[in-house]
């Protein structure tokens, strides 16, 4: 993408949100479009995180209230299923850890330099009632 | 035509058209509340947004976080612009010049609570006078958040401001938050309502049943906004609910300006002293010369709710 400088863009300024005319954003899957480069899509936020969501499949009741809530669109659900974060515009804030509703959580923050897999590993067990 | 949704594992199968990658704060109910709404109806959507976080985060150049036609003009005049964008269409589809003449499209207008309640009141009530058929919603966030936080007419009383602040002398902001529902219930606007995030149900209900309404539509969305009200990004949910059983931020509907139906009625209803003491910038109330601003709240709160019920049964 060419980038202007802040004397040289006109007054009205037009941003694609896609590269190839799209009839109805919202009846196409966001893997199916075709994203312009001035789309936020192709941009990240991941360097903001300090620290980031884990996601356990294995607990997980796809009950989706993480992806309602997320501020930062970057729960992926397909399908009613949760299949993943999307690390690229992710921004760490935690709200998805604390609406999950599940013993335990199926979400967890854990430091961005982390590794998943040893994340996963290191689940917590299950609270008994009153602990 | 709005989607039926009947609960969140169907809602999830939404295409996102708010993209990732804006610059609102983590934790921001901003997005929460445009996600929801564009999220809610498979229409075309022709957007515009008043000055203020949501617009200078989704639109910093040299990227768009908005899948649909969106536009931004001043601090004020959101309602106006996409009331003058809906006077065209309609004027062009009574010429037969547009392009796709069947295709639904709806009208929306977001604005933060500074441009709404203060800078874009002419406007906004000018737009609804004249009836154009679209829906504003305002991000109610008490605070002018984007330019460091000073007083709205929408801050509640106590509340520490950068120019309202609390010290030895001031209890902070000391007047009363403008009531922006009734106001724009007393418009006689066809559909007027006050949600929150936390409550995604009944938000999406109100959503859908706003962009279903003709003519202009009115809802005051609460945005619970971390950096201001000063709470950890990961409470915005958790705040949300606490000012929603507490009675703060009661949800409720007016029709035509005169039918007022209360939409959620706490089991328990929780003291205010509660939803003050988990932010910031109420800490200050709970020193012991300020406990009299506490009890106002509290009596302010339950004066309130006792009109909103009183109103309901009055259908007048």
């Amino acid at each position: 993408m060419q980038k202007v400088g802040w004397d040289e863009v006109s007054a009205g300024t037009i941003l694609d949100s896609f590269s190839q005319e799209v009839d109805n954003s919202a009846l196409v899957r966001p893997e199916d479009r075709p994203y312009a480069d001035t789309n936020s899509y192709t941009a990240s936020v991941a360097d903001w995180r300090v620290l980031k969501p884990v996601y356990n499949r294995d607990i997980c009741i796809d009950c989706q209230n993480c992806w309602v809530f997320c501020p930062d669109t970057s729960i992926i659900s397909r399908d009613k299923k949760m299949i993943g974060i999307d690390y690229d515009h992710c921004k760490g804030c935690g709200v998805c850890v604390e609406v999950c509703p599940t013993n335990p959580k199926s979400l967890l923050m854990f430091a961005e330099q982390d590794d998943n897999e040893e994340a996963l590993s290191q689940w917590p067990e299950k609270k008994k009632k009153g602990e | 035509m709005s989607k039926t949704i009947k609960n969140l594992k169907q809602f999830s199968t939404a295409n996102e058209r708010f993209e990732g990658a804006h610059l609102l704060c983590p934790g921001c109910a901003h997005s929460m509340i445009v996600r929801e709404l564009m999220n809610c109806t498979e229409d075309n959507l022709v957007l515009s947004t008043n000055t203020g976080c949501l617009e200078v985060s989704t639109a910093v150049y040299p990227y768009t976080s908005w899948d649909s036609s969106w536009i931004h003009i001043g601090f004020e005049n959101a309602a106006t612009a996409v009331a003058g964008a809906e006077a065209m269409y309609n004027a062009k589809k009574r010429k037969g010049t547009l392009p796709n003449p069947d295709a639904p499209v709806k009208f929306v207008a977001f604005g933060g609570d500074g441009s709404t309640y203060d800078i874009g009141f002419q406007w906004l009530s000018g737009a609804v006078e004249r009836g154009h058929d679209f829906t504003y919603i305002c991000l109610d966030n008490e605070v002018y958040a984007n330019t460091g936080g000073q007083r709205s007419s929408s801050t509640p009383i106590g509340a520490s401001t950068t120019t309202s602040p609390a010290g030895r002398v001031s209890y902070g902001e000391k007047k009363m938050k403008k009531d922006i529902v009734g106001i724009m219930g007393a418009h006689g606007a066809p559909y007027v309502a006050q949600v929150a995030p936390n409550k995604w149900k009944d938000m999406v209900k109100k959503l859908q049943k706003s962009l279903e309404t003709e003519g202009p539509c009115f809802i005051n969305a609460m945005s619970a906004c971390t950096t201001e009200w000063k709470f950890d990004p990961k409470d915005t949910i958790s705040v949300s609910d606490v000012a929603v059983d507490s009675l703060v931020f009661p949800l409720y509907e007016i029709i035509d300006g005169k039918e007022l139906n209360i939409t959620y009625r706490p089991k328990n209803i929780l003291p205010v002293r509660d939803y003050l003491g988990i932010q910031g910038r109420f800490k200050h109330l709970f020193k012991p010369e300020n406990q009299h601003v506490i009890e106002q709240w509290q009596k302010d709160v339950d004066a309130r709710w006792e009109y909103l019920q009183r109103r309901e049964e009055a259908r007048v």
